[in-house]
C-alpha cells in the first residue's frame, strides 16, 4: 500500500507510520464495531490520541502538535483508518478543520486558548459552515453577527447542520455573516459549549460515518465578546477558501485509504474463502477484479500523494487537490463496492468492515464540497474554463 | 552519568527465519526491528538519564545502511542522545566474542559508567554477547533484571530467577544489566522526538578507529550449517459418531502417538 508514497518520505514518516498503525491496531481495532453500532466513541481517545502523538501530527509543536509536515498528516489519516472505523477517523480529525482558521487568523492569545486544550485533547471542537438552506452555495450563509448593543461583542444567530463532532464540541468555529456583501461579508467566531442561547438542536443518523457524532446546531442570540472574533470582519471567506484545501486532501486520503484497505480485506478473502472446490483467488473473475482494483488503487494513490507533495511544497494547488479529492471519491465508490461483492453475502453483514467501508465511502463525493463543485473548480482554475 | 545501550536490529518477532540455499547463513522475510529485549534496555536508559541526568549513547555492530533507520526510530526518537555504528568487513562474520570485543573497545572509547543491553537477542538467541563485554571491560554483570536503581555510584537491581523467585543485589559502579521482560514499559516515540532524532549524531567507527586488528575479531566459532526442524506431519481429522470417534481416538493416542 505504501509504495507509491516511499518517494515522498524520510525515516521520520515510516517510524510515525508504524506508531499510528499499532495505535490503530490496539486502542481502536478492538472497539471499532462497539462503537459503530453505539454511535459514538469514548471522549477519552482523544486524550489518548494526543499522548500517543497522533492526533494532530502537522500541527506546531510550540501548540503541542507534533511539527511534522503534510506526509505525516497523510500518514495518520491512512493508518488510523486501520482501526476499522471512518468515524472515529473523522471524530479525532474534526480539529484538523475546525482549528485553521483560528491558526491563519487569530491572534497568540487565542492560539494558546482555543487550539491548545484541543490538542492535548481535552477539548474537542468542530466547524460550523453548511446550513439547512446553504450547503455548496458558501457565499449565501445566512447566519448572522450584529453588534452587541451593550459593549463591543457580537450576538449570532442563526442554525448550522451536518457538523462533525457538533454535539459534544466544547468550540465552534462558526462563519456567520457580518456585512451584506456575499463573500466580503463573512466572519469566522469561535462560540463555546454553555454560551447562552447556543444549543444542539438535533443529533443527526446517517448512513455512514457511525462513530462520528453530527449536529444541527442553533444560535439564538449567542452574544460572543470580540475577543472571540477571528481575525477582521470580511476576512471569513478567503480562510474558509484555504481551509478547504486541507479538508479535500484529507477527504482524497481518506478515500485512497477506504480503497486500499477495502482490497487488502477483499484479497485477504479471496485466498481464504473457497468457491467451486477451489479457493475464489484462482477464479479468474475475481483475480481480474482485485487486478483492477489495484489499479485503481494505485491511480488514486499516485494522485493523491503527487498533490500532498505539492502542497507540502507550499504551493498552490486549489484545481489538483479538487481532482484528487473527486478521483479518490469515485475509486473508494467502486473499490469498496467491488470489495463488497467479492466477500457476497457476508459482505452485506454489518459485522464485516467492507460493508461499512462502502456505506462511509458515500460521503466522499459529498463532504468538504461536492463532486459537482470540485469539477467547477477543476473548469476554473485547472481548464480556464 | 554516561549511559550505554547495547542494541540488536534484527527480524521482527513475525518474521519467518529461514536456512539460506547452501545453509552457511539465515535469512528472514519481513521487517527489522530494534530487538524486544534491547528495547527495554532502551527505556531503562532513558527513564536512568530522567532522573539521574547525563548523556546516553546506543552501540550496535552491523552495516549502517542497514540499522541507522531502526536506530533514529526506535532508539535516538525515543531520548537516547546519540549513535556509536561499529561497522567493519571484518566483522561480518564474527562471532560473540568478536562482536563483544568491538562493542566492549567502542563502550570504553565513550568513557560509559553503566550499560544496559537486552537479556539476548530474538534471531540468534545466543546470549553471549553482553555476559562477554562486561569480562571484557572487568566490570560486574547482572543479568534477567526486571527492576533497577542507581544511587550515586552504586546501583540496585532484582533478578528473576526460576521458579519466579526474585534475587535483589546491590554492587558498585560501572556495571552491565541485562534487560527481562517486566523491567519498564517501552514508551511511545512521539513526532516531535521522530523529527529530532534525524539530527541526533551518529558515528560509525571501524576497527582501526576502535585499535582492534582483524584478527582480533576473528571467530572461534565457525558455523557450519542451519538446518530447518522437520516439518510436522499434518492433523488428523476424525469423523464418524460420538463413540466412534472417541473408539479412534483412543486408538491413536495408544497406538501412534504411545501417550496413554
Amino acid at each position: 500500500m505504501s509504495s507509491f508514497l516511499d518517494p515522498y518520505l524520510d525515516d521520520s514518516h515510516r517510524v510515525f507510520r508504524e506508531l499510528c498503525r499499532r495505535f490503530a491496531e490496539e486502542q481502536l481495532a478492538p472497539h471499532a464495531e462497539a462503537w459503530e453500532e453505539a454511535g459514538s466513541f469514548p471522549r477519552e481517545l482523544y486524550a489518548q490520541a494526543a499522548d500517543a502523538g497522533v492526533l494532530a501530527p502537522t500541527w506546531p509543536e510550540a501548540l503541542g502538535g507534533g511539527g511534522g509536515d503534510t506526509f505525516h498528516g497523510v500518514i495518520a489519516g491512512e493508518e488510523l483508518l486501520r482501526g476499522e472505523s471512518t468515524g472515529v477517523v473523522v471524530g479525532l480529525g474534526s480539529l484538523q478543520i475546525a482549528l485553521p482558521p483560528i491558526l491563519h487568523l487569530g491572534t497568540p492569545e487565542q492560539h494558546r486558548r482555543f487550539i491548545v486544550p484541543v490538542l492535548a485533547g481535552e477539548q474537542i471542537a468542530a466547524l460550523a459552515i453548511t446550513e439547512p438552506g446553504t450547503g455548496s452555495d458558501v457565499a449565501a450563509v445566512r447566519t448572522r453577527a450584529e453588534p452587541d448593543g451593550d459593549g463591543d461583542g457580537y450576538r449570532i444567530t442563526g442554525s448550522k447542520t451536518f457538523i462533525t463532532s457538533g454535539v459534544r464540541a466544547d468550540l465552534v468555529v462558526v462563519l456567520a455573516r457580518t456585512g451584506d456583501d456575499p463573500h466580503g461579508g463573512l466572519t469566522f467566531f469561535v462560540v463555546e459549549r454553555g454560551m447562552a442561547g447556543f444549543e444542539v438542536s438535533r443529533a443527526l443518523r446517517k448512513t455512514g460515518w457511525w462513530a462520528s457524532d453530527t449536529a444541527e446546531l442553533h444560535f439564538d442570540g449567542v452574544q460572543v465578546p470580540a475577543s472571540h472574533r477571528l481575525g477582521d470582519e470580511g476576512s471569513g471567506f478567503s480562510a474558509l477558501m484555504r481551509n478547504f484545501e486541507g479538508e479535500r486532501l484529507m477527504l482524497a486520503i481518506n478515500g485512497t485509504a477506504l480503497a486500499a484497505l477495502s482490497l487488502e480485506h477483499a484479497l485477504a478473502y479471496a485466498h481464504q474463502r473457497e468457491a467451486f472446490g477451489r479457493p475464489l483467488k484462482k477464479l479468474q473473475v475475481i483475480r481480474h477484479k482485485l487486478a483492477e482494483m489495484q489499479t485503481q488503487v494505485a491511480s488514486a494513490q499516485t494522485l493523491t500523494y503527487a498533490v500532498a507533495d505539492r502542497m507540502r511544497r507550499g504551493e498552490p494547488c486549489i484545481s489538483e487537490v479538487a481532482l484528487a479529492k473527486n478521483h479518490a471519491s469515485l475509486v473508494a465508490r467502486d473499490v469498496c463496492w467491488e470489495a463488497v461483492q467479492i466477500f457476497g453475502g457476508m459482505g452485506y453483514m454489518r459485522e464485516t468492515v467492507v460493508e461499512r467501508f462502502a456505506r462511509d465511502a458515500r460521503l466522499l463525493p459529498i463532504g468538504g464540497g461536492t463532486q459537482e463543485i470540485m469539477n467547477e473548480i477543476i473548469c476554473r482554475f485547472g481548464l480556464g474554463l | 552519568m554516561k549511559i550505554g545501550i547495547c542494541a540488536k536490529v534484527t527480524a521482527d518477532t513475525d518474521a519467518r527465519l529461514s536456512p539460506s540455499a547452501d545453509g552457511g547463513s539465515f535469512e528472514f522475510s519481513g521487517k527489522s526491528v530494534v530487538g524486544p529485549y534491547d528495547m527495554f534496555a532502551v527505556e531503562e536508559a532513558v527513564q536512568t538519564k530522567e532522573k539521574h541526568g547525563g548523556d546516553t549513547v546506543v552501540f550496535t555492530v552491523g552495516a549502517e545502511s542497514d540499522v541507522l533507520s531502526q536506530l533514529r526510530g526506535s532508539v535516538l526518537a525515543l531520548g537516547v542522545d546519540k549513535a556509536v555504528i561499529v561497522e567493519d568487513p571484518a566483522l561480518a562474520n564474527a562471532d560473540a566474542l568478536g562482536v563483544a570485543r568491538a562493542l566492549a573497545k567502542a563502550i570504553e572509547a565513550e568513557g560509559v559508567d553503566l550499560v544496559f543491553c537486552g537479556k539476548q537477542a530474538i534471531d540468534d538467541d545466543n546470549v553471549q554477547v553482553p555476559a562477554m563485554i562486561a569480562g571484557l571491560l572487568g566490570w560486574a554483570q547482572v543479568s534477567r533484571v526486571t527492576a533497577f536503581a542507581v544511587d550515586g555510584t552504586s546501583f540496585t537491581a532484582t533478578r528473576a530467577m526460576d521458579g519466579g523467585i526474585k534475587q535483589v543485589v546491590s554492587g558498585n559502579l560501572p556495571v552491565l544489566i541485562t534487560a527481562e521482560r517486566g523491567l519498564n514499559t517501552p514508551r511511545y516515540a512521539k513526532l516531535p522526538a521522530i523529527m529530532k532524532a534525524k539530527k541526533k549524531p551518529t558515528e560509525r567507527r571501524d576497527l582501526a578507529a576502535l585499535g582492534l586488528s582483524a584478527e582480533a575479531v576473528a571467530p572461534k566459532v565457525s558455523t557450519s550449517a542451519y538446518g530447518s526442524p522437520p516439518e510436522r506431519p499434518s492433523g488428523k481429522i476424525i469423523e464418524g459418531d460420538t463413540d466412534t470417534v472417541v473408539a479412534e481416538l483412543v486408538r491413536l493416542l495408544r497406538e501412534e502417538a504411545k501417550v496413554l
